[in-house]
């Protein structure tokens, strides 16, 4: 499970999350929802050690992420895959090496990481493109890759950041399709963070709105759709005012 | 007024600060063999083997005007040979390695600080962290290192070249026979010339690849701060060459 306790982060004079609480049950698929420049990737960044907070804590599996050393944070990312908002691919590697770096870092024989990432690349309809360069896929593609590579290392969670944003409908259809078999096929638990509401109908089990650096509203999909709180209403309806 | 050196004290006690805490890093990642391994054989062949076109051709020119240099100033003076010894120890001592350090600060450091400039704003050092890498062991460490053993190997073919031009250069345009310039070449040289130059060189490299990690890894924005960086990285670099210079003719000559 993974759970912000009373999280505060500011940068500078800007506070970014002022009292985040809420916990991501294991085996759903929680959605965050959320105005531009609200936290929502900084929430995410709590998750991974990338940032820390100035105070509360990040419960991963029951460890308080920013109080591990090293090697307990090592061991907290090994369990956990990253889907970042433009991918994130290295320009220097094939899809198939940006695929395998991280089962690299695991130690895993040669043939295994080529198994994984053959089996990866086929999940998310990418077969064939292992050779190929980051630079020569489409947005769409990219972010599959980035999928890929956080699928082949088989994590017990996935955090997705903004995961349909610049796309086009149809390749959003096809990425929300491939969250939704990500958590069929592998079980893994999920944190989506995004304000395409089509998505967030589509993949999340449960959707928690973040406002003013702290949860407005959580519940289910439709709990979330009959809501009555204006603030909520008003983001899900994409309402100007 | 106060307090305006007050703040510029402050910063640049941050600054040293934030050398000191990244030399920590790198020096912490360095067990970390199995990661930095294999990049830092690709680093060496990209900092070595590329850059050796840049660094012999400004060694060629160096080593021409040396000698045309030495000779004019020597003529009705000094006998002639002295112009190989003045080629040598110059190319050994200085140029070699001083013009090489200041011709890689904007090859390497710069495309260092490029990449990974680029690297840290497109999220592409996040994700290698998400993947449980340390960024130290897989970005910095094998550049630094790379630097560190590649450079004395290039400046040493520089100053082969330069030497080898000199020589040329005294033998159709100055009228001074092969046993005279390599009489001249022999005449003061010790092996503190080879070694001194060397280990400058290798300071060269470590310092250049450092300040290119180090800027990159710190860049913010996007393609302004990256190209900011790029620049900040040459600075910095070339002034560090100089003071480096100045510290190893000070401490070993």
């Amino acid at each position: 499970m993974i759970e912000f306790q009373d999280v505060h982060k500011a940068f500078g004079s800007k506070s970014v999350l002022d009292g985040l609480s809420l916990k991501i049950r294991d085996g759903e698929t929680l959605v965050i929802i959320g105005f531009s420049g609200t936290g929502k990737s900084v929430a995410l960044k709590h998750i991974v050690g990338l940032l820390h907070p100035d105070s509360g804590d990040v419960i991963v599996d029951g460890q308080a992420v920013g109080a591990l050393d090293r090697e307990g944070l090592t061991a907290v990312r090994q369990g956990i895959g990253y889907v970042f908002q433009f991918a994130a691919l290295f320009d220097s590697l094939t899809v198939a090496e940006n695929v395998a770096l991280g089962l690299r870092r695991r130690g895993l024989a040669d043939e295994e990481i080529e198994d994984r990432v053959r089996e990866a690349l086929a999940l998310v309809d990418l077969s064939g493109t292992d050779e190929r360069m980051p630079a020569e896929l489409s947005g769409g593609m990219r972010k599959r890759v980035g999928i890929a590579r956080a699928i082949a290392l088989r994590p017990r969670y996935i955090l997705y950041d903004e995961p349909t944003t610049g796309l086009d409908p149809v390749t959003s259809a096809v990425i929300d399709r491939l969250m939704v078999r990500t958590r069929e096929h592998l079980g893994v638990t999920g944190v989506v963070v995004t304000h395409d509401m089509r998505s967030a109908y589509t993949v999340g089990d449960r959707i928690a709105m973040l406002y003013e650096g702290r949860i407005r509203q959580v519940g289910t999909v439709a709990e979330i759709q009959e809501t009555e709180d204006p603030v909520v209403r008003q983001f899900i309806e994409g309402r100007p005012e | 007024m106060i307090e305006a050196i007050g703040r510029r004290a402050v910063s640049a006690i941050e600054a040293v600060g934030r050398v000191g805490h990244f030399l920590m890093d790198m020096v912490r990642a360095l067990p970390d063999v199995r990661t930095w391994a294999r990049p830092a054989i690709v680093q060496m062949r990209r900092i070595g083997v590329d850059s050796i076109p840049v660094t012999l051709f400004i060694a060629a020119f160096t080593g021409v005007v040396l000698a045309l240099q030495a000779s004019y100033t020597f003529t009705g003076t000094v006998p002639l040979y002295f112009v190989g010894t003045l080629v040598g120890k110059t190319m050994m001592l200085e140029l070699g390695p001083v013009l090489a350090g200041l011709a890689l600060a904007g090859r390497v450091g710069a495309s260092m600080a490029a990449e990974l400039g680029t690297m840290k704003v497109t999220e592409q050092v996040d994700a290698l962290e998400t993947l449980a890498y340390d960024p130290h062991a897989y970005l910095v460490v094998p550049r630094v290192l790379a630097g560190t053993v590649m450079f004395p190997m290039i400046i040493a073919f520089a100053i082969a070249t330069g030497i080898v031009t000199g020589w040329l250069t005294s033998l159709v345009l100055l009228d001074l026979s092969t046993p005279d310039f390599l009489k001249g070449l022999k005449l003061f040289y010790r092996f503190k010339d080879t070694w001194f130059g060397l280990l400058k060189s290798s300071s060269f490299g470590f310092t250049i690849t450092f300040v290119g990690c180090m800027v990159g890894l710190s860049t913010r924005g996007g393609a302004e701060g990256v190209g900011k960086s790029t620049t900040r990285a040459v600075v910095y670099s070339a002034v560090l060459i100089l003071l480096l210079d100045a510290f190893w003719a000070v401490v070993l000559l």
